[in-house]
C-alpha cells in the first residue's frame, strides 16, 4: 500500500478547490446552453455574420462615402448603360445615379430595424396571448379552458390566412410605410409565438414540480409566472431568432411589392431589389447585391437559431 | 380524535365507453399526531391516488369522482373549496414526492423554491426568508446551505435534492406529512439517510407521517401502523410487529415471502406472488386478490370479503386468513401492545371457508 505524500495531497486539494470554485455561483440552464452554443461552429458562423451585420447597420450610416439619396452620377447614365464598379463607386451606380454601396450600408440598418421590431411585436403580442391561453388551459379549471378556446380560435383565424396575404391586407389597411411593414410582418408571426408558448406551457403544467408547488399551497398565478413560464421560454426564444430571418425576408417581399417605405432618402434592400429588376440585363449586380444581403443575414439568424434550438433542447443534452 | 381520519375514501375514473376504474375503493385509515402510518402495496394498488385525493391534487378531469371523507383536524378535506385547500397545503399538510429531480423546478435556484413557501405561508421576505431557508437546509442536513441556496437542482446530488424537497415540505412545520415513495429514486445508502432524517423530523416536531411505499424494509424501519393495500382497498391493517410476525392476509404473507432475506439458506428460492395485478376482480364480485391467492376457497368469489377485526386492533379482509405461524396465545402476548384488551384469540386457528367473523372493535393506546 502506498502512502500519498503530503505534497501530492496538497496539490490534489488545491485542484479540487479550483474545480469547486468554478460552479460556486451556480450554473443556470441558460449559462449551460450558452456554453454549448460557443462550442458549435455553425452557431459561431451565424454569430459572426450577425455581429458584422449589426456593426454595419449601427455604425455604417455614419461612415458612408455619399448620401444614399444623392444622385451625383445622374449625367453619366445613358440608355443601356449604368456606371459599374469603380474606385469612387465600389458597388457601382444605380438607375438614377445614386451610389449603390452607400445605399446597401444604409439599407442594412432599415433591414435590421424592420426585422427586430417586427419580431418584437410578434413576440410580445404572441407571448401575451399564448401565455394567457397556456396558463388558463394548463392551470385554470373549466373557465380556463373557455378562455383558452376563445383565444386559440382567434389565433387559428390568423393562422388560416396565408402569411403574405395577411401582411398585404394589413399593409393595405394601414397604408404603405415602414411602420406598416413592421406591424404587418409582426402580425404574421403572432400565431406562431402564441401557439408555441401555449403548447409548451400546457406541457409544463403537467410536470412534477408544478404538482409539488401546488402541494405546498403556492397560488396559481405565482405558479404560472415563476414555474411554468420560465420553463416554457426556450422554444419561444429559439423561434424568435428564426423569425428574425423570415421577418427580414418578408419585409423585403413587402417592400418589393411596393408596400414598404417609399422615401428615397431611406433605402431598403427589398425596395432596391424591386427597383433593380428592370435593369437586371444591363446591371445584374443591382439585384444580386441586395439579394445577397438578405440571404446572408437570414442565413446568419437561421444558423444561430438552429444552434440555439440544439443547445436548449433537453433531449439533445448529454 | 385522530389527526387525520380517512373514511371510506373512493376514487373512480370514469371513461367514455369503458368500464370505470375504481382506483381507490373504500379505503379507511387514521393517523394520530406523531404517528407514522404506512400505506404499502405494489404498483397500481392505489397508494398514490389515495394521497393525491387527500391533498386534492388529482387532476380535475371529467369522469373523476372522489367519495368518502378525509377529516383532518375536524374539517373534511374533500369538501373544502380551492382557496382554503390551498391555505392548508404546505402549511398544515405537506407532501414529499417520489422523484426529487422532476419535483424541483430546473430553471430556478433551490433557494427561491424554498423561500417561495416561506413567503406564501409565513409572509417572510428578502433577507429574513433567505436566512430561514438556509436554516431549513441546514436542518435537513445540507452542508454549506448558503451556497446551496444559489444552486440549481441539477447541481445537487439525488439525496441532496430530496433533502431540499423535504426542507420545503417542513418549512411551515406542518402537522401532517405525506411522503409518497420518498426513497424510491435514491440508492440504498442515501435511502437510509433520508429515512433517518424523516424519523428525526417526526420525533422532534411531533409531525404525523403517512409513508407510502412498496418497500417493506422501509416500512419495517419506520412505521407504527401499517395498512396493506391491494386493488384499491385496505386488505390488512396492523401495528408493525404483529404484521411482520404474523401476517394474516395471504397477500401480506406473499409480500413478506417475496422479500429476499439475508438469513435465507443458500440456493433457497424467493417465493413470488403468482400472476400480476392485471387479473384483478372487481371487488363487488369477491376478493380482488382471489385470482392470485394460494389460499383461495369458494367463499372468496361471490361477495366482497368483509373487514375482519382481530385482537389488538388489527384487521384484515379475508375469509381464509393465513394461520398464525406456530404461536400459542401465550407467546403472542408480548407482541401485543400494552393495554390491548385480552379478548380470547378465537379466530387464530385456520378456519377454511369460514364466513366473516365479526369481532368487537378494540381500543388501542400506543
Amino acid at each position: 500500500m502506498t502512502i500519498i505524500s503530503r505534497k501530492k495531497k496538497e496539490k490534489i486539494d488545491r485542484l479540487a478547490e479550483l474545480a469547486a470554485r468554478d460552479d460556486e455561483r451556480g450554473v443556470s440552464l441558460w449559462q449551460e446552453a450558452f456554453r454549448r452554443l460557443r462550442r458549435n461552429p455553425a452557431a459561431m458562423v451565424g454569430a459572426v455574420i450577425l455581429g458584422l451585420f449589426v456593426i454595419v447597420s449601427v455604425v455604417g450610416p455614419f461612415l458612408v462615402p455619399y448620401a444614399p439619396e444623392a444622385q451625383h452620377w445622374k449625367d453619366e447614365i445613358r440608355v443601356g448603360f449604368l456606371p459599374g464598379v469603380r474606385a469612387e463607386n465600389w458597388f457601382g451606380v444605380d438607375h438614377i445615379g445614386r451610389d449603390q454601396f452607400s445605399r446597401m450600408i444604409v439599407g442594412a440598418r432599415q433591414t435590421l430595424l424592420v426585422g427586430v421590431v417586427a419580431t418584437m411585436i410578434g413576440l410580445a403580442v404572441g407571448s401575451l396571448i399564448g401565455g394567457i391561453a397556456g396558463a388558463a388551459a394548463g392551470l385554470g379549471g373549466r373557465w380556463g379552458r373557455a378562455v383558452d378556446n376563445v383565444l386559440m380560435r382567434f389565433i387559428d383565424m390568423l393562422l388560416a390566412m396565408p402569411s403574405l396575404l395577411l401582411a398585404i391586407s394589413i399593409a393595405a389597411i394601414l397604408g404603405a410605410g415602414l411602420t406598416t411593414v413592421m406591424i404587418a410582418v409582426g402580425a404574421v408571426s403572432v400565431p406562431v409565438f402564441a401557439r408555441l408558448l401555449r403548447g409548451s406551457m400546457i406541457a409544463q403544467s403537467n410536470s412534477d414540480y408544478v404538482l409539488a408547488a401546488t402541494s405546498l399551497g403556492v397560488r396559481k398565478p405565482k405558479i404560472a409566472l415563476s414555474h411554468v413560464i420560465p420553463n416554457s421560454l426556450a422554444p419561444v426564444i429559439v423561434q424568435a431568432t428564426l423569425t428574425l430571418a423570415t421577418a427580414i425576408i418578408e419585409a423585403a417581399a413587402l417592400s418589393f411589392l411596393g408596400l414598404g417605405n417609399n422615401d428615397a432618402a431611406i433605402p431598403e434592400w427589398g425596395m432596391m431589389l424591386a427597383d433593380a429588376q428592370r435593369y437586371i440585363d444591363i446591371a445584374p449586380r443591382l439585384a444580386i447585391l441586395p439579394a445577397l444581403g438578405i440571404i446572408i443575414t437570414a442565413l446568419g439568424f437561421t444558423l444561430l437559431g438552429e444552434a440555439m434550438r440544439e443547445a436548449l433542447d433537453p433531449k439533445l443534452r448529454k | 380524535m385522530a389527526l387525520l381520519e380517512v373514511d371510506d375514501l373512493s376514487v373512480t375514473f370514469a371513461r367514455r365507453n369503458q368500464r370505470a376504474v375504481h382506483a381507490v375503493d373504500g379505503v379507511s385509515f387514521s393517523v394520530d399526531a406523531g404517528e407514522v402510518v404506512g400505506l404499502v402495496g405494489e404498483s397500481g394498488c392505489g397508494k398514490s391516488v389515495t394521497s393525491l385525493a387527500i391533498m386534492g391534487l388529482l387532476p380535475k378531469q371529467p369522469g373523476l369522482r372522489v367519495g368518502g371523507k378525509a377529516v383532518f383536524d375536524g374539517t373534511d378535506l374533500l369538501q373544502l373549496d380551492d382557496r382554503s385547500r390551498r391555505d392548508i397545503r404546505g402549511r398544515d399538510i405537506a407532501m414529499i414526492f417520489q422523484d426529487p429531480l422532476s419535483s424541483l423546478n430546473p430553471v430556478i435556484p433551490i433557494g427561491l423554491q424554498v423561500t417561495e413557501v416561506l413567503t406564501r405561508h409565513r409572509g417572510m421576505k428578502g433577507d429574513a426568508a433567505a436566512k430561514e431557508a438556509a436554516q431549513l437546509l441546514d436542518r435537513v442536513g445540507i452542508p454549506d446551505p448558503k451556497r446551496r441556496l444559489k444552486e440549481y437542482p441539477h447541481q445537487l446530488s439525488g439525496g441532496m435534492r430530496q433533502r431540499a424537497l423535504i426542507a420545503m415540505a417542513v418549512a411551515c412545520q406542518p402537522r401532517l406529512l405525506i411522503a409518497d415513495e420518498p426513497t424510491t429514486a435514491l440508492d440504498v445508502t442515501i435511502q437510509a439517510q433520508i429515512l433517518e432524517l424523516l424519523k428525526d423530523l417526526v420525533r422532534d416536531s411531533g409531525t404525523a407521517l403517512v409513508m407510502i411505499t412498496h418497500d417493506l424494509g422501509v416500512v419495517a424501519g419506520m412505521c407504527d401502523t401499517i395498512n396493506v393495500l391491494y386493488g384499491g382497498r385496505v386488505v390488512e391493517t396492523a401495528r408493525r410487529r404483529p404484521l411482520f410476525r404474523e401476517p394474516r392476509h395471504p397477500y401480506t404473507v406473499g409480500l413478506l415471502g417475496s422479500v429476499p432475506r439475508l438469513d435465507a439458506g443458500r440456493g433457497e428460492k424467493l417465493n413470488p406472488i403468482p400472476g400480476s395485478v392485471r387479473d384483478l376482480l372487481p371487488w363487488a364480485d369477491g376478493c380482488a386478490f382471489a385470482p392470485r391467492c394460494t389460499r383461495r376457497v369458494d367463499a372468496c368469489v361471490g361477495q366482497p370479503p368483509e373487514l375482519v377485526l382481530a385482537h389488538d386492533g388489527r384487521s384484515y379482509r379475508c375469509v381464509n386468513p393465513a394461520p398464525v405461524p406456530g404461536l400459542t396465545p401465550a407467546e403472542a402476548a408480548p407482541v401485543t401492545v400494552a393495554g390491548a384488551a385480552d379478548v380470547p384469540v378465537a379466530d387464530e386457528p385456520p378456519a377454511p371457508a369460514a364466513g366473516p367473523v365479526p369481532a368487537p372493535r378494540e381500543e388501542e393506546k400506543p
